[in-house]
């Protein structure tokens, strides 16, 4: 296999209301992460594009409007899509383009604009369910998410005051962070005491609506050692959706993630992720989900994760630092585009230069997840210096 | 390429104009059973799966979740491509490339009769500032390209309506065809214009259907069938989105996704080293745009070999013969699956009436229609 | 690169509700038509008639010997057909739920006005196989009561009402 290398990275800000146009935000991420490595667009051999659902921006047929802001004009470009996995997705489908060696560099490009949807874009989530069975019972994410997360509770005994606590590291990790939308310093009482979403969902356990871009080069590695004198490698990739019929998987565990992680540790040769992996970046569009996610990725044993949480495992000078980014829960949630920020956050982590958050121990491997569609899709990528 | 990578099954429901009696789930199901069967696995033996879906069009929102069931995917590793097939069969031909699997899948489907409002969710992907709230039809954007296609090159109406009639008397002779029929020149001439000179003849009426393919690297090809059929060179390409800026006159996506493919295939005259070709037609003026944007023809000279018959099933380049778009119906994500298909079931003798002689290379092609400017292109051999 | 303030300062411009809502900075509004008829297929148009009928109806396959609901034609993890058809009963436990302060398009529920929550669960219906679920409502139930395990039974519209559709069961309510 041909080595891959991440060897520049950019991202806009995350708001909840973005003055640009969706092809403008992927122009700016684009533009920073070509500048960030010095290369032109004229290194750049193709491009690949994550984003989620066309309802958001309002334009059917997203890939194609995004094209030219994503950098792909008359180059080859293809948009992929597994709805909230979308943006770790990403680097794995660049990942083929260029280990398939017929390509040497190749954008990643994941944008979304959730703003446009009007009045709110959780409007447009009825359309994910099934048009038959579901849509005429009016769910809606926030319920479907909370279903999960009261399976999880149930099953493991786990208590909403230890799950908030993830709220609360995330959202101070992403003071740090240039682009966060919600940082903040908050307590425990204040995520209970929060508006009651659905329960068990209150208002601080969800990330944010937000509009956001980012933007990762990939090199083949002859073109790496070029480029940069520590490019990062990307070394593992996995993705997996278990069944569209979501009512009939029990919720507690995220199969569909062990089956993508371990995809990902056997190409990059981890045996025991536990010990091998020094930093995470799991998918927390909602509390309780980073801690679903770090069991799937087989960091913390089946109903432990909320003990290693209260112990302080996962802060960022724990012994398994988990979104020192902040996360969706702090940076904000523009679907593709938050999934590539915590890629990109392992990128500055492992090289060294994510400043006042750089984790303490010089980390060398690294883990990002993302999650989506009807609750059935994992998508991981590893990453080492 | 060091890896060689081939077809080794395919597998289609044929194609209607409506499919009331299956779900998008059912229709799936046996082509994917049909594609299994050809290449004698079961899904368990496929390392990926990349399906195609577009969200508008299957009238779900990140319609890649209702993807893995029918094709036995179910905790396996698969993903959308919001693009053509041929797109996806990019997609999963770099996969066996990279050296993450041997056996790949990929998927298309067209349930376009479910979608009632085609031309509006068509609009829905121009500009939102600049082009939409023109509220223009649709086909008023394939009109201005195909005034400004006839001017630059000369070609006549009577060569544009020449190719509705040879394609859709092809497709009455293709089982799989949905809209085959006899008509005459003087009969497109006359049908009503749409947007001149665009008339309702010209454009292809839609079809459902599905079509799903299994790709094995060289090894395993050989091991699983006694006619794969080889991916020599595959290319796609998207030119500018903005109505405003392209070029009308020429199919520049076409063009650059066809020289990628030809690059890869180490083919330098299409013209003498490919047999016959599947192109988009879409609307008719598009089959002679394409040709001349791939170098099968010259500028200006696609009309007046298909006028003389050069394009037809015993014509010296055959092109559509299963009945394109126009005969099969517009199968918008899966046209390129469609052609795809029929490029495959040429170099296999299987095509019946439709069968042409002694072919060794095809190319197939496709358009991702208005307001698009994105190509693919896939050159396969026996 | 360290990404920081200085490096993303110009990279998106944010805008205030107000600024929106006020109309101070310009926007273009566009209602998408898009409507759609889907065909169901033979296994989700059984399915719907049987509602019709008050009755809940799931297919068995006969690899894998799991009773499915909603019915389907193939067994997607044994990729078979599937065989008969299997009439389950309209009664089940709680699996799991919400308690829904928000309606759909997230637009806040006056609750302290007397509002009812609301309170979607999945509910593993008796007769199929273990753990297959369906999406509904709950009903003539405290929300605050509402726990995992709970048995449930289906309150269905009058016939005269039914029309074919999941919401032909009004929604489950709690049976001792």
């Amino acid at each position: 296999m041909r080595r891959v290398a991440i060897v520049g990275a950019g991202m806009t800000k995350f708001y909840r209301n973005a003055q640009e146009t969706s092809k403008e935000l992927a122009y700016e991420a684009t533009k920073m992460a070509l500048d960030s490595c010095e290369m032109k667009l004229s290194d750049i051999d193709c491009v690949t594009i994550g984003s989620a659902p066309d309802a958001f921006d309002g334009v059917h047929m997203k890939g194609e409007y995004l094209s030219d802001g994503s950098g792909a004009f008359r180059k080859p470009v293809m948009r992929h899509f597994v709805g909230g996995g979308t943006g770790v997705l990403s680097p794995a489908h660049g990942w083929f383009m260029v280990a398939s060696g017929m390509f040497d560099t190749c954008l990643v490009v994941a944008e979304e604009k959730m703003s446009c949807a009007y009045p709110h874009p959780a409007g447009a989530f009825i359309t994910i369910f099934d048009h038959t069975t579901e849509q005429a019972l009016y769910p809606t994410l926030i319920y479907i998410f909370a279903i999960e997360m009261n399976r999880f509770m149930t099953t493991h005994g786990y208590r909403k005051e230890d799950i908030a606590l993830v709220a609360v590291k995330n959202k101070k990790n992403a003071l740090d962070h240039p682009c966060a939308q919600l940082p903040g310093e908050v307590t425990v009482e204040d995520v209970l005491n929060s508006e009651i979403m659905a329960y068990p969902v209150n208002r601080l356990d969800i990330s944010p609506t937000s509009d956001g871009a980012a933007c990762m080069i990939l090199a083949a590695e002859h073109v790496a050692r070029r480029v940069t004198e520590k490019p990062i490698w990307l070394d593992g990739v996995g993705w997996c959706l278990d069944t569209a019929y979501w009512c009939t998987r029990d919720l507690y565990y995220p199969d569909y993630l062990e089956v993508a992680a371990r995809q990902a540790y056997k190409m990059a040769g981890i045996k025991e992720p536990s010990k091998e992996i020094h930093i995470a970046e799991p998918y927390d569009p909602f509390t309780y989900k980073e801690l679903h996610h770090i069991e799937g990725l087989l960091l913390a044993p089946r109903g432990k994760s909320v003990q290693m949480l209260v112990d302080g495992h996962f802060n960022r000078d724990g012994n398994l630092p988990c979104s020192p980014s902040g996360g969706l829960l702090g940076v904000g949630n523009p679907i593709a585009a938050a999934g590539l920020m915590k890629v990109i956050e392992l990128y500055l982590q492992l090289k060294g230069t994510a400043g006042k958050r750089q984790v303490p121990g010089n980390p060398t491997c690294g883990v990002a997840n993302a999650w989506g569609d009807l609750m059935q899709v994992g998508t991981v990528v590893v990453l080492r210096s | 390429m060091s890896k060689r990578v081939a077809i080794v099954g395919i597998g289609t429901t044929g194609f209607r104009a409506t499919t009331p009696d299956v779900s998008y789930r059912e229709l799936t199901y046996e082509a994917a059973t049909k594609a299994y069967l050809e290449a004698g696995i079961e899904p368990k033996d496929v390392d990926a799966f990349v399906a195609t879906s577009e969200d508008f069009l299957e009238g779900y929102s990140i319609a890649d979740e209702y993807c893995p069931d029918q094709l036995g995917a179910v905790l396996k590793p698969i993903y959308s491509i919001t693009g053509d097939v041929i797109h996806s069969l990019a997609s999963a031909y770099m996969m066996i490339l990279s050296g993450i699997g041997n056996i790949m899948v990929v998927q298309g489907l067209s349930k376009a009769s479910n979608m009632l409002t085609l031309s509006d969710m068509v609009t829905f992907a121009m500009d939102p500032i600049y082009n939409r709230p023109l509220k223009e039809s649709p086909h008023a954007v394939a009109g201005m390209e195909m005034a400004r296609y006839m001017y630059e090159t000369g070609t006549t109406r009577e060569q544009i309506a020449k190719v509705v009639v040879k394609n859709k008397r092809n497709a009455l002779t293709n089982d799989l065809a949905a809209h085959g029929v006899l008509i005459d020149l003087d009969y497109v001439l006359n049908s009503e214009v749409v947007s001149y000179p665009l008339t309702q003849m010209d454009i292809s009426p839609h079809s459902d259907g599905a079509v799903v393919m299994v790709l094995a690297e060289e090894e395993t090809a050989k091991a699983l069938s006694k006619k794969p059929i080889w991916i020599r060179g595959i290319g796609w390409c998207s030119d500018t989105p903005g109505l405003e800026t392209r070029n009308w006159g020429e199919a520049i996506y076409a063009q650059m996704a066809a020289d990628m493919a030809y690059k890869m295939a180490g083919i330098r005259y299409p013209r003498k080293e490919i047999n016959f070709a599947e192109i988009n037609d879409e609307f008719s003026y598009k089959e002679l745009q394409h040709l001349e944007a791939m170098r099968i023809c010259k500028k200006g000279e696609a009309g007046p070999l298909t006028e003389i018959g050069g394009t037809e099933i015993g014509g010296e380049f055959p092109v559509n013969p299963s009945g394109g778009c126009l005969g099969v119906g517009n199968l918008f994500e899966l046209n390129g699956g469609h052609t795809v298909l029929e490029v495959v079931r040429q170099l296999r003798g299987e095509t019946g009436k439709n069968q042409l002689k002694n072919v060794t290379t095809g190319l197939a092609q496709s358009w991702r229609g208005v307001p698009t400017t994105t190509g693919t292109v896939a050159i396969l051999s026996n | 690169m360290e990404l920081t303030e200085k490096m993303v300062a110009n990279s998106a411009t944010k805008l205030s509700a107000e600024e929106i809502l006020e109309g101070k900075v310009l926007s273009v509004k566009w209602e998408p038509k898009l409507k759609y008829a889907w065909d169901n297929g033979p296994a989700i148009g059984r399915y719907l008639a049987e509602l019709k009928n008050g009755k809940i109806i799931g297919k068995k396959c006969d690899k894998c010997h799991r009773i499915m609901i909603p019915p389907r034609m193939f067994c997607e993890l044994c990729w078979v057909p599937t065989g008969e058809w299997v009439y389950v009963k309209d009664t089940g436990i709680v699996n799991t739920w919400i308690i829904g302060h928000v309606d759909w398009k997230a637009k806040r529920l006056d609750i302290k006005g007397g509002v009812r929550p609301i309170t979607l669960s999945i509910i593993e219906i008796d007769g199929a196989s273990k753990g297959m679920g369906i999406l509904h409502h709950l009903g003539e139930v405290d929300p605050w009561k509402i726990h995992r395990g709970m048995k449930v039974k289906a309150v269905w519209k009058p016939p005269e009402e039914r029309t074919g559709s999941i919401t032909d069961i009004k929604y489950f309510k709690p049976i001792k």
